[in-house]
């Protein structure tokens, strides 16, 4: 029925010259899920994000992202995605408006758009009175649901979202896990990149990177059970360490 | 026998922005004592000024007995640090800024070997490449090594764990535990509220302020209310209907379940599981179950918060 596949991976390969960081994975990701993209550090998945994005081309393998194609289709494939990472989001030295509307510009909205869009998200997360402060000004858990908001903001077929909730007090980051559910039911397919397994625990899907591999791939409580362990951080280190 | 690190009243504002306000507690010798919290909540600046970086407004602290103002020389020498962010000469080898500290504080990497042997031996190998060019779990390995150089009372880690993958911190807590053996004191700071567990005793910490401060499991008995984990297919319909039902007092995403707690005691998951069984959930399923310290620092930050 809506069984609509955003991200479809064949036999995907990366190589670096005689180093492979991506060997032949395959996996599929569905319209409106929460996928999570785990792996050891230099197991491979910057690398692959990279290719879903856009921004690098795959050695051989079939891959495409909402249907189009990362080999002839990649400038396309800019405009269907929303990104948001711990690390880089938003500039601390531009206040709230103006992020907004640097990224809804950058993100190919017209200006009417942006303001119409502006508008809501500002009073959405209840940041009226703050719109014209700096964002160094706002408090980290503010900047990240800032973050989140603005990678949708063109309304994305899918958003890459690398280790969002590190550091985030519980309350905050459980504010944020609403807001990833809430864009997930209203379609947008979420691809969450992390290596904190209390993030993974929020996932439908997992899979697993171990050596440019995918290990194991599933429900994180189906994974739990057939491995024998009680939680995802002992799923992980006994996949990295099995290699 | 005397407490490891006492403190009594410390406050610390960064422009009239308060970092820390009248902590008090105690480090027994020979614990490890987890300082758990979110970004910004004042574990770097406790840590600051436990290890003499710092001067604190007000309020008194004794370090291994010594005062962190008048002794603080005494205290650079017993204490060992490992800093949030990698702070060793990026252009010098492993071997080189082993070499740097040890004769720092009057030592020689020879003479405490065996302490650091478990890790070091890990990065020995490398001996000769320069530490910039180290991946960031060795970076890491050498960090400690450095700190535990000249054998100090206690050791203070500000967030290790953070942005390192879950092999590597299990490597390290394996080796705060081998230092505890050791008779060394371990103060350790951190965001994931699941390593709390790992500690003999915690502070958890939020807006400058001490939630608790007590063992986890202490922490976990003295929450009192009834947990009910409930699972279905649609996790953000069921929170949303959850909080509907008048014998909920709140209902919050929690890894593959959402986690709710009851207003009355009489309540319980079987009532949830009948008030929603026309709501269409697939897979609905509720019990009880006891709580974790994410848990209870939830219910602990809105009691404070009022």
């Amino acid at each position: 029925m809506d069984e609509k596949w955003i991200v479809e991976v064949e036999g995907m390969t990366k190589k670096f010259g005689d180093f492979t960081a991506v060997d032949s994975i395959s996996f599929r990701v569905k319209k409106g899920e929460i996928f999570g993209f785990l792996g050891a550090n230099g197991a491979g998945k910057t690398t692959a994000i990279k290719i879903l994005c856009g921004l690098s081309r795959p050695t051989s393998g079939k891959v495409t992202v909402d249907g189009l194609n990362v080999y002839t289709q990649a400038e396309k494939i800019k405009e269907k995605i929303g990104y948001m990472s711990q690390k880089f989001s938003l500039y601390d030295d531009l206040n709230i408006e103006e992020n907004i509307r640097l990224f809804g510009g950058i993100y190919g909205l017209s200006n009417k758009e942006i303001k119409e869009k502006s508008e809501i998200l500002i009073n959405k997360l209840g940041l009226q009175d703050v719109r014209k402060e700096l964002l160094k000004s706002l408090p980290l858990g503010w900047k990240q649901k800032l973050a989140f908001s603005v990678a949708i903001i063109h309304d994305p077929s899918i958003v890459f979202l690398d280790e969002p909730t590190g550091g985030v007090d519980p309350i905050t980051r459980r504010q944020f896990w609403e807001m990833i559910y809430e864009a997930s039911s209203k379609g947008v397919t979420i691809f969450v990149t992390t290596h904190y397994m209390d993030e993974a625990e929020y996932c439908s899907r997992i899979s697993m990177m171990v050596d440019g591999r995918i290990a194991a791939m599933g429900k994180p409580s189906e994974l739990k059970k057939e491995l024998g362990v009680r939680n995802m951080d002992e799923f992980f280190v006994k996949l990295a360490r099995s290699k | 026998m005397k407490n490891a690190i006492e403190i009594y009243d410390i406050n610390k504002s960064y422009r009239n922005k308060p970092a820390l306000k009248n902590i008090n507690l105690h480090v027994e010798p020979g614990e490890i004592f987890g300082l758990i919290g979110p970004d910004g909540a004042g574990k770097t600046t406790l840590i600051r000024i436990l290890t003499t970086l710092l001067l604190a407004d007000s309020g008194t602290a004794t370090v291994n007995g010594c005062d962190i103002v008048k002794d603080y020389k005494h205290i650079r020498t017993s204490v060992g640090y490992m800093p949030g962010r990698f702070s060793l000469y990026q252009d010098l080898t492993v071997e080189e800024n082993m070499n740097l500290f040890a004769k720092i504080f009057g030592t020689t990497i020879a003479e405490n070997y065996s302490l650091v042997a478990d890790i070091y031996s890990q990065i020995e190998p490398f001996k000769n490449r320069q530490a910039g060019q180290l991946s960031g779990g060795m970076k890491q390995k050498l960090a400690l090594s450095c700190a535990l150089i000249h054998k100090p009372d206690i050791l203070f880690l500000d967030e290790p764990t953070t942005g390192v993958d879950p092999v590597s911190r299990k490597e390290l807590w394996d080796m705060l535990k081998k230092l505890k053996k050791e008779g060394i004191t371990v103060f350790v700071s951190t965001a994931y509220m699941d390593e709390a567990t790992l500690c003999d005793r915690v502070a958890l910490i939020q807006d400058g302020v001490l939630l608790s401060v007590d063992s986890v499991d202490g922490i976990i008995n003295s929450f009192r209310k009834k947990l009910i984990s409930v699972k279905s297919d649609d996790i953000y319909r069921l929170i949303g209907d959850l909080r509907k039902l008048d014998f909920v007092e709140k209902a919050y995403p929690f890894g593959d379940c959402v986690h709710t707690i009851l207003l009355d005691s009489e309540a319980d998951e079987n009532m949830i599981l009948d008030a929603l069984k026309n709501h269409n959930h697939i897979n609905l399923s509720a019990k009880q179950v006891i709580p974790t310290i994410e848990d209870c620092f939830i219910d602990l930050m809105e009691n404070h918060n009022g």
